[in-house]
């Protein structure tokens, strides 16, 4: 019986030839990621576990994303802590305001992460890096302590579900529809414990961005992981990015799943989420709800390709006088590159608001935080209750063609509406 | 191991943004987070529960954020254990992690109800209802997350084995 990419990352890691689903098996871990909510208890943990030094200065990334620029002195306190642990133990990879981006998208720009590899991060949305063919999966402080004095962590091997999308995906459908759709097909806890496997030549024809955000987006099905078969055009974003090796890794014909559903990407529609939770999919087309905020930016479509698409949407349009609109670009990179490409004309005209890199409202942290009964269409994953503001608020998730076209209209619909 | 007392009972999904919600966590101080524990699933959770108290919940408990936040904030509330249908991954990892107890049985998730006391051994995976007098098992932990919880986490774990 073959392997799948999942568990032939894994048995690499772990020094064996083959390993099976359900196994425990402790790991070695190429790179580990805090922030600057989850970093401060596991330097915490690290230091009551009086180990003098960490496994690696280079291996680890601390990434004050969540708060930054600090919002309040509290949250400014929490990145001291990660500055100063930096500085005495020589971490290489720490980023802070005006060098960093939301973390899932400045690792990828970094070539931090790589097919092939193990990476762990205190952070849920960790599953993004699958997207480049890296086994990539969200822990909790206390594993990242343990990662960062030992360098190895344990894992149960998840069992795997294939997804196989074909066909060609209509105008203004994006790799956020996608995953929308299999959300809303298998359920917030469809995937519980599991890798998700995605394969197909409408995966095939997909950016490597695109394949990031629905990697992205794994864990809102309960997935362990979401993995891509690292292509070359993967290969080439890696490649353009960093010289460091890593290895690639391919799922064998007869590897065993768990589920394999293979869905017909030409009937999918554009779609929102309605709250609270990511499954409640729905056509973007027929839902009239009236919105109060526009958020496009986050871990899930903050990057470059997203911008544009917002831009191509908005262009010569303003937003509805109803609505806020705020842009966030992922990162320091996608923000320079957006303004060269003369994307914040276009914002500006459209009478957004730019923010500098941060998650800020995403998780209600601060940059556009919701009052009681606002609703708020986002490019962003997660629409539980109060995510984005006051418990009584509400939060959509789209694509940024949607979330666009969304602030134009002054409600959700869709960007041919505009048109 | 044992653990002993009321039941509040939640729904499925119970994610850890509401557990703690994020305007919360500019800070990591157990005790100030144990404050705010439920919060955004039950307002008056805090002022309602007594320390030992347990909660019974549906399927995918402690999905969301990977934030260790949401256990520890149940610990330090001195909730004695969650009995779910279900647990999210990385809130079950992180429960094993910190030391606190949590158990996986779909029949007692179901049949419990909201004020029910409850007597939980851990050692035999057998959930006692003393209100309606029936018994549930739990799902056993394999031998090695039993280490884990029994040296108190994964930092003990690790520490003695050093
Ligand atoms: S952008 Fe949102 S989902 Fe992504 S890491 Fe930041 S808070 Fe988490």
């Amino acid at each position: 019986m073959g392997m799948t990419i999942t568990e032939k990352i894994l048995a690499a890691h772990a020094g064996v030839g083959r390993v099976e689903p359900g196994e425990l098996i402790d790991a070695k871990i190429d790179l580990a990621l805090g922030n600057d909510i989850t970093a401060p208890i596991a330097i915490r943990e690290f230091r009551a576990l009086g180990v003098k030094g960490v496994f690696d200065r280079e291996k680890i990334a601390l990434v004050a994303d969540h708060f930054t620029p600090n919002k309040d002195i509290m949250s400014a306190e929490q990145v001291k802590i990660l500055r100063d642990f930096s500085r005495e133990q020589g971490i290489v990879h720490f980023y802070d305001t005006g060098r960093v981006g939301v973390e899932h998208a400045l690792l990828p720009e970094l070539g931090l992460a790589r097919p092939g590899m193990l990476i762990i991060g205190a952070d849920s949305h960790t599953c993004t890096y699958g997207g480049l063919g890296a086994f990539s999966t969200g822990v909790g402080s206390t594993d990242l302590a343990a990662v960062m004095a030992t360098g190895s962590l344990w894992f149960k091997v998840p069992e795997s579900m294939k997804f196989i999308f074909r066909g060609k995906l209509g105008r203004y459908v994006t790799a956020k529809d996608l995953i929308l759709f299999t959300i809303g097909d298998i359920g917030v806890d469809g995937a519980l414990y599991r890798a998700m496997e995605f394969a197909g030549d409408t995966i095939d024809a997909l950016t490597v961005e695109g394949r990031l955000t629905m990697a992205n987006m794994a864990i809102e099905a309960g997935g362990k992981n979401g993995i891509f078969a690292a292509d070359e055009k993967a290969l080439a974003y890696v490649q353009s990015r960093t010289s460091l090796p890593f290895t690639v890794f391919a799922s064998d014909p007869d590897a065993a799943y768990v589920d394999v559903r293979e869905y017909d990407a030409t009937k999918i529609e554009p779609l929102v989420s309605a709250p609270h939770l990511p499954e409640n999919t729905k056509p973007a087309r027929e839902n009239g709800t009236t919105i109060d905020q526009v958020v496009i930016g986050s871990c899930t479509n903050g990057r470059i390709e997203d911008l544009r698409l917002a831009a191509e949407v908005l262009k010569g349009k303003t937003a509805h006088r109803d609505v806020r609109l705020i842009i966030i670009p992922a990162t320091q990179e996608v923000y320079q590159t957006a303004m060269k490409e003369g994307l914040f004309d276009v914002f500006l005209a459209a009478e957004a608001a730019i923010s500098a890199p941060t998650c800020g409202p995403c998780l209600g942290g601060h940059m556009g935080i919701l009052a009681e009964g606002e609703r708020c269409v986002a490019t962003t994953n997660r629409n539980f209750v109060g995510r984005m503001g006051h418990p009584r608020s509400e939060v959509y998730l789209a694509s940024p063609a949607v979330a666009a076209a969304s602030a134009v209209l002054g409600r959700i619909g869709h960007p041919d509406e505009l048109t | 191991m044992k653990a002993k007392g009321k039941t509040w009972k939640f729904g499925d999904d119970i994610n850890t943004d509401e557990i703690i919600p994020a305007r919360y966590l500019n800070t990591s101080d157990p005790n100030e987070l144990a404050r705010h524990c439920m919060e955004d699933a039950d307002p008056d959770f805090m002022k309602k529960a007594a320390p030992g108290d347990i909660i019974v919940a549906g399927s995918n408990f402690g999905c969301g954020s990977s934030r260790e936040h949401a256990p520890i904030a149940l610990k330090a509330a001195k909730i004695s254990c969650v009995i779910a249908r279900s647990f999210a991954r990385i809130f079950y990892r992180n429960s094993i992690n910190i030391g606190f107890p949590i158990v996986e049985s779909p029949e007692a998730a179901d049949d419990i109800r909201p004020g029910d006391e409850l007597e939980v051994d851990f050692d035999n995976g057998v959930i006692r209802n003393a209100t309606s007098g029936k018994e549930y098992a739990a799902k056993p932990f394999p031998p090695f997350m039993k280490e884990i919880i029994e040296k108190g986490g994964l930092m003990n774990t690790i520490k003695s084995k050093r």
